[in-house]
């Protein structure tokens, strides 16, 4: 079985109908996703026994028929603790840990019979923008296998566009959600910074960090934002702001919207392929009835710089607990109390955290925060501003997610600058801390191509109305890859 | 030449609080090891801080006993370093904006009274504690990790070891009145960081600070400031130049060692914690917090001499700690006089509290008690004498008024039942009559004694005195 011909509500009728067990789907999607592991690697951990309990436990319980995730599969990024579940953020240094503590979103999910079905893989500790950066494998794009699907929450997206799961859960610090999304050929939500409990979510830029869901349509991923939003009283950064049901209003009209199309996000770097697939959903739109306007962002072109700033800096700050003393991993034969932390961290972290680690050092140390942390910091106020600006009259903003369709596998992981650049269309969205989506809008030499939605801070609503009526006009979201067997 | 001094405190104060700083785990001390921690005092991966508002308050509380101006719109910064009681390897702390700044305190040092700046007051959570055995192994106790703290720093104007001494004393008497923290050095609440420097007269230029370590006490702090500043005149005298150094104060000898010289400053990369909002302290808080505050000790002592005619000397031992003062209030409260009370606390509650090595909130005395039995003794029901059996009595926790009756101790005071005794007492002691009227005053005290003997000590001597003198005359 697959994932490709169904959808939330199906699955939900099927089980409430005795049509289906939630062991007997938990049993098929195991299969499903352990005979493509061989293919796309997109798991680190696969909870059978874990699964197969839960599964049991909500089929003896009885599947409640108003709750419409009772029962239902999901895999969740291996930086989102898990209670007894390994989560290892992809790392050498979390190779054997064993939370004792399950993550807000996760107690969310398991309180409304969710199963997590597994732990996905990921670029270590979330750096990265390929899932080339894992400490125990690569992914592979179940489009074409001999390219990324993204990152850094590429195994999360590889069996979401595989069809090994409905749903799954990742994070977005610089675009982790969306450009993986868009990579992969599915829909993927990185809400407004504090709609998401970050608490479990194991921290690299926490200023920037924020939970969201991956699906492989508008309506299951408004349906699992409604599951795991909300303000929580571990988390001081979440909001209070009352959550609305992101599936009401999803009507298929965006008449009298007005989009914006800034010109940024169609300049230098950005694939033909790639821009003709926005300037179509410009038209799309306009058919439906919106207006579409250029419009400018004009300290974008500022974001990678100061994003790798602050990102880095926060980082470098996060990663410091990993200091082998009280869980995780410790370096052999040490001299002394040194020699744990500089061995410990040197063969703990992978290049590219270190790499981080490193520029964020150099960021906050004194005589050159004012030159970049503080400068990154006034560069954020700025970006802030431009986005602020454009929404004075503007419901939403449309662009491409990512420069370019997937790349290949070790085409660009030996250039960290030109990986970087990847980020240039998502970042912004994390430094103003707005909602995004990304969502199949196109192909590119048979590779998928994600269009990105922008709202107002906590409008989230409008974002899944843009990309529903979208989606409903269009038939992008119906293609599968082959990998996902046949249809 | 001649030198003027500089010394500069840094006092971290421990707030008394329920909770940690920035977890729930309970504050308490001398517990196992560990006991008190949870998963974010650890450092665990995935948590976050959250701040407990009760510390925020008492910040703020601490902060208006200071005459500090409170910023409204202060956050939190970390602060980076690696060390094992250190989880985070950060500690999160107020480097760029912190909760109060520019307040000051008074002190009084011979008779001269100076305010003293505080330059700024900044909250920040505590860290855990590391031991190491003798078989080379290490181990790291988190129960102290997120204990609140506030760290007061003072302006450069602290000029002599004296005023160092007489500002922790006045700036942990405020404290103790707000009643965020028991301010013991003895027991960890409050630890103190001094560095000093001099330069000559008039240069507007400070000489070299050097840092003291290990002053677990006040009179040390004054011992080891006072070792140092001369060493440095002697040092600059000679020549030579003051290192930037850190010293440890030997308690034995009184002087203070090179521990080591500080090269370059040490680089902690602070910047603005992001798990935290922005703390926003509105006016309405403050102000409610400013209702709230109990009266300090300087307007307790005017109280006390004005109102109650205390002499100055004792209005100040009584405002040293807020227990004593409040003790000493609600004694006067309940009726009894107030230097009367004054006394007692001064002479026969402190000597009790020394001799028993235990503070006044601690024991069963309570103010209740001490006003009934400074009532007794004012309506002439106890003699003093009997007093101090009463109040080894209130010591135990007994109602005085119903001890004192259970004991049959009320004092003979009425005439009619005294006479027959003294009259039969005179009857029997012909010579002392005698030598009365040879002018031999010692006799009156030989009788006064014989009555009281008789009486167990219950006559009212003042009583006794005026018949028996009535009986000698008319004999």
């Amino acid at each position: 079985m697959n994932y490709f011909d169904t959808d939330l509500t199906t699955l939900h009728d099927k089980l409430v109908n005795k049509e289906l067990t939630a062991e007997q789907l938990t049993r098929e999607t195991l299969a499903k996703i352990k005979a493509d592991n061989e293919a796309i690697n997109a798991y680190i951990t696969i909870d059978e026994e874990g699964a197969l309990k839960a599964a049991k436990a909500i089929d003896e319980k009885g599947i409640d028929a108003d709750n419409l995730w009772a029962g239902i599969p999901v895999a969740v990024k291996d930086n989102i603790v898990t209670k007894g579940l390994r989560t290892t953020a992809a790392s050498k240094m979390l190779e054997n840990f064993n939370p004792i503590y399950d993550a807000t979103v996760i107690e969310k999910l398991r309180a409304n019979d969710v199963i997590v079905i597994g732990k996905t893989n990921l670029d270590e500790f979330a750096m990265g923008g390929s899932t080339e950066n894992s400490y125990f494998k690569t992914t592979h794009n179940p489009w074409n296998v001999n390219k990324v699907p993204g990152g850094s929450s590429g195994g999360s997206a590889a069996t979401v566009s595989a069809g090994g799961v409905l749903a799954a859960l990742g994070t977005d610090t610089g675009g982790s959600i969306r450009q993986p999304a868009s990579f992969t050929g599915v829909v993927g939500v990185k809400p407004t910074y504090g709609r998401v409990s970050r608490w479990g979510i194991i921290a690299f830029g926490s200023s920037l960090d924020q939970v969201g869901p991956f699906t492989r349509s508008v309506k299951d991923n408004a349906a699992l934002l409604n599951l795991i939003a909300g303000h929580d009283e571990h988390d001081m950064t979440s909001s209070d702001k009352a959550v609305p049901d992101f599936t009401a209003g999803l009507d298929g009209s965006v008449k009298g919207m007005r989009v914006a199309l800034p010109k940024e996000y169609l300049g230098e770097g950005v694939d033909e392929n790639v821009k003709k697939a926005v300037l179509d959903a410009a038209n799309t739109f306009k058919e439906l009835g919106a207006t579409v306007d250029e419009v400018s962002l004009p300290h974008s072109k500022y974001g990678i710089a100061a994003y790798y700033i602050i990102s880095s800096s926060e980082a470098s700050s996060n990663l410091q607990r990993f200091d082998g003393i009280r869980y995780g991993f410790r370096a052999q034969d040490v001299k002394n109390l040194e020699d744990v932390y500089v061995r410990s961290r040197s063969e703990g972290f992978g290049d590219e955290v270190k790499r981080r680690i490193m520029l964020g050092t150099y960021s906050l140390s004194a005589g050159y925060y004012d030159a970049y942390f503080r400068k990154a910091a006034e560069v954020r106020t700025l970006m802030i501003n431009d986005f602020k600006k454009v929404f004075e009259d503007h419901d939403f903003i449309i662009g491409p997610t990512a420069p370019t369709p997937a790349f290949g596998i070790g085409e660009e992981s030996s250039d960290p600058k030109k990986m970087y650049m990847n980020d240039v269309l998502t970042v912004p969205v994390n430094m103003a801390g707005l909602p995004g989506m990304s969502l199949p809008a196109g192909f590119s030499n048979g590779l998928p191509v994600g269009l990105q939605i922008i709202a107002k801070p906590f409008d989230e609503q409008t974002l899944y109305k843009a990309g529903y009526a979208f989606e409903q006009a269009t038939d992008f979201h119906k293609q599968t890859p082959e990998i996902g067997g046949d249809k | 030449m001649n030198f003027q001094t500089t010394i500069g405190l840094e006092v971290h104060v421990e707030l008394k609080t329920n909770s940690k700083i920035f977890s729930p785990s309970p504050v308490e001390f001398g517990d196992e090891p560990n006991a008190n921690t949870n998963v974010i005092d650890w450092g665990y991966p995935g948590v976050l801080p959250t701040t407990n508002k009760g510390v925020v308050e008492s910040g703020i509380k601490a902060a208006l006993a200071l005459h500090a101006e409170i910023e409204k719109h202060n956050h939190f910064d970390r602060k980076n370093y690696f060390y094992p009681d250190n989880p985070k390897a950060y500690q999160i702390t107020q480097a760029d904006k912190p909760i109060a700044h520019d307040g000051w305190i008074e002190i009084e040092v011979d008779g001269k009274k100076k305010k003293i700046g505080i330059a700024e007051m900044h909250i920040e959570e505590d860290a855990g504690k590391n031991t190491h055995n003798p078989n080379g192994y290490s181990f790291v106790d988190l129960n102290r990790q997120g204990t609140p703290l506030i760290e007061i720093v003072s302006k450069p104007d602290i000029a002599s070891p004296d005023e160092a001494y007489a500002y922790l004393e006045a700036l942990r008497q405020r404290i103790q009145f707000t009643g965020v923290s028991d301010v013991k050095m003895e027991e960890g609440s409050m630890r103190v960081d001094v560095n000093i420097s001099i330069r000559p007269y008039g240069s507007d230029k400070y000489g070299t600070k050097t840092e003291l370590k290990n002053l677990n006490s006040f009179n040390y702090v004054r011992k080891g400031l006072a070792y140092e500043e001369k060493r440095q005149q002697q040092v600059l005298l000679s020549g030579g130049t003051i290192q930037q150094e850190t010293r440890r104060f030997d308690e034995t000898t009184g002087q203070t060692i090179l521990m080591r010289v500080k090269e370059g400053s040490d680089d902690y990369r602070y910047f603005p914690e992001p798990d935290l909002p922005a703390l926003s302290i509105s006016d309405d808080w403050i102000q409610d917090i400013q209702e709230s505050m109990p009266e300090m000790p300087g307007k307790r002592r005017e109280r006390y001499v004005s109102e109650l005619g205390l002499k100055d000397y004792d209005a100040m031992v009584l405002t040293q700690t807020k227990e004593m003062s409040d003790f000493f209030d609600a004694t006067v409260k309940n009726g009894a006089d107030a230097k009367m009370a004054a006394n007692y606390l001064m002479g026969d509650v402190n000597a009790y509290l020394n001799d028993q090595q235990v503070d006044l909130q601690d024991t069963q005395l309570t103010p209740e008690h001490l006003a009934a039995m400074i009532k007794m003794i004012s309506d002439g029901t106890i003699s003093t004498k009997i007093a101090k059996k009463v109040f080894k009595a209130i010591t135990k926790g007994e109602e005085p008024v119903a001890w004192v009756k259970s004991k049959g101790l009320v004092q003979l005071s009425d005439p009619a039942q005294l006479q027959p005794i003294i009259k039969k007492i005179v009857d029997d002691n012909q010579q002392s009559v005698d030598d009365f009227k040879n002018g031999k005053d010692r006799a009156v005290g030989y009788l006064v004694g014989q009555v009281m003997k008789q009486t167990r000590g219950q006559a009212n001597p003042k009583v006794v005195n005026e018949l028996l003198m009535k009986e000698l005359n008319n004999r």
